[in-house]
């Protein structure tokens, strides 16, 4: 039985940085990782699939939380960016014939390229600036995927080819469901310990202050280029992982309100926090479920005002935005902290 | 050459109702030093208040376009008192991310009141026959929209040179804490930037939904409006003002000349936000824009 100190009894800064911080948590998380992968087994196809969308979701916003949480850049073009990667590795695959295992990592490249593009003007102004670009981004980006009809098939979508390997092709349920699993759980161990090197530091110390940081020797410019491209390309692979899942993409999945849901999930879930993202992407994939099902009993028992709950269930996110932002501006990760202290100290919280 | 005056001529029509909503967000910015990304669903929420009053419940222009500006006030002042006053001193990113969190709410609103079918003015605000100016015929939609606004545009550049709460509000977007120590209320200032950014884009909504008809798509109306203070520097509001003329025709003349050359459908929707790019990309700061940004 391991037993956590009630204080901070850490001697060396090794000990301090170690993600797991007991082996009660190494054991806790890895049972955790085995659930994730015994799940399918014994759930419905649509618990699986729902799963999927977490999973990808769960990809795009560590990226996002990487430029906004950890660098305090506000990025407005994730869902843009994640279309880049869905068109641009249904594109190399169809078209260049490469293998799924190829043209991921080049669709996530590709949107770091053309994310780089749009972040260079602003990478060298404040915060607000990489906002604005990349709201322009997402729009400049929107009317390419509806008009550069060889690439994207314009506004009628085109077929994203399932990866395979040898002769197994990844077409069902379970197999997509194990794959973008094992590359959001590869998404979550990269970005905890990208936190932990000199560039998460480097991050971090330019969204806390980026005077003091640019005196310590951090390159403001570099660093948020870095972070901004870095967010990209995840969401270049969480977009080619949707188009495995979706089998068909079409533009009207990249919308400015994708993009906002990515930003809504971080801000829900908690800026400048890994499981904050997790938790966040959770809630914002089973929030719209929720809606719907809620507003489909209540549209049945008043069926007058169903119109009136269905329009308003795009209104509930601003809604939930916004209360967050006032209520608990830290999100559910400092929720989840609180839970967890509170048990720690258990019966004796003082 | 006819055909690139009547893009120069609607250009400069689009780019004054630009140039009217880019002076609420301006004086949002200048004096709360908050990017209000509901810009355009004030707008929106302006134009269907009115069109309620018009056409479905048949007050006379006049009057309704009186009940549109006190509704805006109010508007403006619920959202001030209730969202974004609890974020006074907040990051950055979290009032940003309220203005985007309110623009979905407002927008959700406006749907679930009004419906998503474009609607139309009727009777019209202004009478629909054409005049002639220089030999070409124009709307007079358009004469009135570019005289309104450029009448408010002049209007508020002489509120905040002379009068007291113009200065006031200077003086707030210059430190608040030197103004609250002056004995401004600064609460109140905030308010009242708040009213005059709502009743401007409430007319502004009012004189493009009177030319377009109007649809929840007036809410992205809005977000064109950003290349427009961008170039004008975010918090001058003659900047604002110019920066809006421009846009409003470029945009108009890209569309048009793209489209008789290359034959492009729809750059009038993305064109202004390449401009946004190229603009940041030279001028960051903008034509009159506070040069002190912080490069890095």
């Amino acid at each position: 039985m391991s037993v956590s100190h009630c204080g901070d009894f850490k001697e060396t800064y090794r000990d301090d940085m170690k993600v797991f911080q007991t082996p009660f948590v190494r054991v806790a998380v890895g049972l955790f990782v085995l659930l994730l992968y015994t799940t399918p087994l014994f759930s419905s196809n649509y618990v699986t699939s729902t799963m999927t969308t977490i999973a990808i979701a769960v990809i795009g916003a560590l990226g996002i939380n990487i430029v906004t949480g950890f660098t305090g850049q506000i990025s407005l073009g994730q869902g843009a960016f994640m279309g880049v990667g869905a068109f641009s590795c249904s594109y190399f695959m169809r078209v260049a014939h490469l293998p799924f295992w190829v043209a991921m990592p080049a669709a996530g490249l590709t949107a770091a390229a053309i994310g780089m593009i749009f972040g260079l003007p602003s990478a060298r102004l404040k915060g607000l600036y990489l906002a604005i670009a990349t709201l322009a981004a997402q729009f400049i980006l929107q009317y390419v995927f509806m008009h550069l009809d060889a690439v994207t098939g314009g506004s009628n979508g085109i077929p994203s080819p399932p990866p395979e390997i040898g002769s197994f092709a990844f077409d069902g349920d379970r197999s997509k469901y194990y794959l973008t699993l094992t590359m959001a759980i590869g998404a979550v161990a990269f970005t905890t310990n990208l936190l932990r090197s000199r560039n998460g530091r480097a991050f971090i110390a330019v969204r806390d202050h980026h005077l003091s940081a640019e005196i310590m020797g951090v390159n403001l410019f570099k660093y948020r280029l870095i972070s901004f491209s870095v967010s990209a390309f995840y969401a270049g692979i969480a977009g080619s992982l949707w188009g495995v899942y979706t089998g068909y993409i079409s533009a009207e999945h990249f919308m400015i309100d994708e993009s906002i849901k990515y930003l809504a999930m971080i801000i829900i879930g908690g800026l400048g926090s890994v499981i904050g993202s997790i938790l966040g992407a959770i809630f914002m994939t089973l929030l719209p479920q929720a809606l719907t099902v809620g507003t489909g009993a209540l549209a049945s028992i008043f069926p007058k005002i169903g119109f009136l709950i269905m329009s308003f269930k795009d209104g509930v996110f601003g809604i939930i935005i916004i209360l967050f932002l006032i209520f608990e501006p830290d999100g559910l990760a400092h929720r989840w902290r609180m839970i967890k202290a509170y048990w720690k100290l258990y019966p004796f919280s003082y | 050459m006819e055909f690139y005056l009547q893009l120069v001529i609607s250009g400069l029509v689009l780019g004054s109702i630009y140039a009217l909503v880019a002076l609420g967000f301006a004086i949002i910015f200048k004096s709360t030093s908050v990017v209000n990304f509901a810009q355009g669903e004030l707008m929106m929420f302006g134009a269907y208040f009115c069109y309620s009053m018009v056409v479905q419940y048949k007050v006379p222009w006049f009057w309704a376009f009186l009940m549109t500006l006190v509704f805006s006030v109010i508007l403006a002042l619920i959202v001030e008192r209730l969202i974004l006053r609890p974020m006074i001193g907040e990051p950055v990113i979290s009032i940003i991310m309220v203005t985007i969190g309110l623009s979905s709410v407002l927008r959700s609103i406006v749907t679930a009141i009004w419906g998503t079918q474009i609607q139309v003015y009727d009777p019209p605000l202004f009478p629909p026959t054409d005049v002639n100016i220089m030999g070409l015929p124009t709307s007079q939609v358009y004469l009135w929209s570019f005289g309104l606004s450029a009448v408010l545009l002049a209007l508020f550049a002489l509120f905040f040179k002379y009068s007291k709460a113009g200065v006031a509000m200077r003086a707030t977007a210059f430190s608040n804490q030197v103004a609250l120590s002056m004995g401004i209320p600064v609460k109140n200032i905030f308010a009242l930037a708040w009213c005059i950014a709502s009743v401007v884009s409430a007319i502004g909504g009012i004189l493009i939904g009177s030319i377009n008809g109007i649809n929840v798509q007036l809410g992205h109306f809005g977000l064109k409006v950003f290349p427009a203070v961008i170039l004008g520097g975010l918090d001058s509001i003659p900047g604002a003002a110019l920066g809006g003329l421009i846009v409003g025709v470029l945009e108009n003349l890209s569309d048009g000349v793209l489209k008789s050359v290359f034959g492009l459908q729809g750059i009038k929707e993305v064109a202004p936000f390449v401009f946004l790019v190229i603009i940041l990309m030279i001028k960051p700061y903008g034509l009159f824009g506070k040069k002190e940004i912080e490069r890095v």
